[in-house]
């Protein structure tokens, strides 16, 4: 009998279904952006009523999440914080693996020296170290961004250009290893003596094939990002207080623990879930999309 | 072995060099004088800040100015500490002792937590304590540092009242006594990142036993009749622990970013809470050298790793 033809993709989806514990993940992480997408929508309490009269109150009714020191809905807040919180993550994400791609595929195709200088930077950039360094690029850089696109905007793009600028290290190792190993391969030569040009070997041929590991690193990207962005907001670096991302509200929160836990819980629940969720994603990605792997 | 060294050493300098230049690059770029606090005070006359830039360089072509910066950086002289009048470089060798001895404890927490798990869990592969071991090697690295902080606070400190949550630097008693207090607050932030490492080194030592324990060599060695504890602590860790060391090395930066959190929320008087201080006081000196300390820190720990590679696997030292 023959056997039913299944797309690549379908066959990845049959994988991943295999993870269980992803494809919960899957879904809880889908709530969690459903939430903080259309939840300020459904849940309309502004996010900076001042209400001293209910302040640093546990959850009730009227706040299911509780209120914190200025009797403001930490509800409100998060809703709205998870959205810049996952925003800096995928973004972040986009830029890491955009400059990973490009420095891999450089590196890759050009080898030589250019390849030994390439590699040599990456592997400079892996030894840097990380927080101290993005701590110093936002503190020289702050103001002055802040005075060209307004608080919101420039924090935002130093950010995550910064996060990203710091993690495309893995995604251009992953990405010069692929290289290597495709564009010996039949179908590239091919393709090259077809008369191919450089360019199209690499965007038509090389990357779509060198794309598996790179959605893998991607996933795990996010969450790095994630917390990074929360990290450097609980130090107080990161966005101003009027911008409630997770990990500001955890900064906020940290020195009312002994008669407001509430308030620091549910941001940290939901960086945990949410990260924890993205690696599991990522994990039963890596066995779909890995086809040496055998699931 | 010695040239081995030797030879590993000079490679850490275009490094250290390459972390010199972009730290120096990200300084340059950075809009702001580092005097306009001279420049708004109504006491220093435009000329004599006009001559100040110049008697300090500040006007010299950049590679000029990147060479002195260098040299001093290099000779030691890191420059006075705007908020603590004393030199940057005291006041770093002072609160230095206080981090490594917190990441060095955490670092064999972690070791001793992830070799005998990840061992355990790659000779029972898909047993259950292979997926306890795993799911929760999941939670542990995908809980940030500064959440478990908090959480430990919350039970230890504040719910069952255990241990203080506030590092204190004088404590006012002797011999045991004073051990043991130091001990008591030491266990909360060298755990935060004991666990947190633990975690993420206990999938790699899995998998790294994993990839060993199929190996004909394995096999030779237990059809030779050798007891099982024998073979794996003889023959497999040994190899396995080749490519850990290397994965431990490049998540230094990651145990530092760690160390820089936990030490702010436990209030450890160590670089990163100074870190972090001098950035809020805008304290340009400080915020420099801590970093280039940190930048420095991991490229040592880089070379020990190398080294630590070398002794595992000899063939390396000779190539």
């Amino acid at each position: 009998m023959p056997r039913k033809r299944v797309s690549p993709w379908g066959e990845a989806w049959r994988r991943f279904r295999k993870h269980r514990l992803a494809v919960a993940s899957a879904v809880v992480l889908s709530v969690i952006i459903l939430a903080v997408l259309l939840g300020p929508l459904v849940w309309r309490v502004p996010i900076d009523e001042i209400d001293f009269s209910v302040r640093l109150e546990g959850p009730s009714w009227a706040h299911p999440l509780g209120t914190d020191d200025l009797g403001q809905d930490l509800l409100a807040r998060m809703l709205y914080g998870g959205r810049i919180s996952l925003a800096v993550g995928f973004a972040a994400m986009l830029v890491a693996v955009l400059l990973g791609t490009l420095v891999g595929s450089v590196a890759g195709i050009a080898s030589g020296r250019v390849d030994a200088f390439l590699m040599w930077l990456t592997d400079l950039f892996l030894s840097l170290p990380e927080l101290p360094l993005l701590l110093l690029v936002i503190y020289l850089f702050r103001d002055t961004l802040r005075s060209l696109v307004g608080a919101e905007l420039g924090v935002f793009i130093l950010i995550v250009s910064v996060i990203g600028g710091f993690r495309w290290m893995p995604v251009a190792r992953l990405v010069r290893a692929q290289f290597f190993s495709l564009r010996e391969k039949e179908f590239v030569e091919a393709a090259r003596a077809l008369g191919a040009s450089t360019p199209r070997l690499v965007v038509r041929h090389i990357l779509p094939n060198a794309l598996g590991p790179v959605i893998v690193a991607a996933t795990i990207d996010i969450a790095a990002a994630i917390i990074a962005e929360s990290t450097l907001s609980f130090l107080g670096l990161g966005f101003p207080p009027d911008i409630p991302t997770w990990g500001r509200l955890l900064f906020d929160a940290k020195d009312n623990l002994d008669f407001a836990p509430h308030w620091a819980l549910f941001p940290g629940l939901a960086i945990f879930l949410t990260v924890l969720t993205i690696n599991f994603v990522g994990d039963g990605l890596r066995d779909a999309l890995d086809p040496r792997r055998v699931v | 072995m010695t040239q081995y060294v030797i030879r590993r050493l000079l490679i850490a300098i275009p490094s250290l060099l390459g972390i010199s230049v972009i730290l120096f690059t990200v300084l340059a770029l950075a809009p702001g004088d580092p005097f306009e606090e001279l420049a708004t005070n109504p006491a220093i006359p435009p000329e004599v800040r006009l001559q100040l830039r110049a008697s300090l360089g500040l006007d010299d072509p950049i590679h000029v100015r990147y060479i002195a910066w260098l040299t001093s950086m290099l000779r030691g002289e890191w420059g006075y500490s705007f908020v603590s009048r004393i030199n940057v470089d005291q006041l770093i060798l002072q609160r230095l002792p206080t981090t490594l001895i917190v990441i060095g404890t955490s670092q064999v927490v972690a070791l001793l937590i992830a070799l005998p798990v990840g061992v355990l869990a790659a000779t029972r592969p898909y047993s259950l304590f292979d997926k306890i071991a795993n799911t929760l090697a999941f939670i542990g690295f995908s809980l940030p540092t500064f959440f478990t902080g908090l959480l430990f606070i919350l039970f230890f400190s504040i719910y069952l009242d255990w241990l203080p949550f506030v590092y204190r630097t004088q404590i006012e008693a002797t011999g045991w006594r004073w051990f043991w207090e130091q001990v008591k607050q030491t266990i909360m932030p060298v755990m935060v990142l004991g666990l947190f490492q633990g975690a993420a080194w206990t999938r790699f030592v899995r998998s790294a036993v994993l990839d060993v324990i199929r190996l004909d060599y394995v096999t030779t060695a237990r059809s030779k009749g050798l007891p099982e504890r024998t073979v794996i602590t003889k023959h497999v860790v040994r190899n396995a622990l080749i490519p850990v060391v290397t994965l431990v090395a490049l998540q230094m930066p990651v145990v530092f970013g760690g160390a820089i959190v936990t030490e702010q929320i436990f209030r450890v008087p160590g670089i990163g809470s100074l870190l972090i201080t001098a950035i809020l006081s805008n304290d340009t000196p400080v915020i420099m050298a801590v970093t280039f300390v940190f930048a420095c820190l991991v490229v040592f720990f880089n070379l020990l790793a190398d080294v630590i590679y070398g002794w595992l696997d000899p063939r390396i030292s000779y190539r």
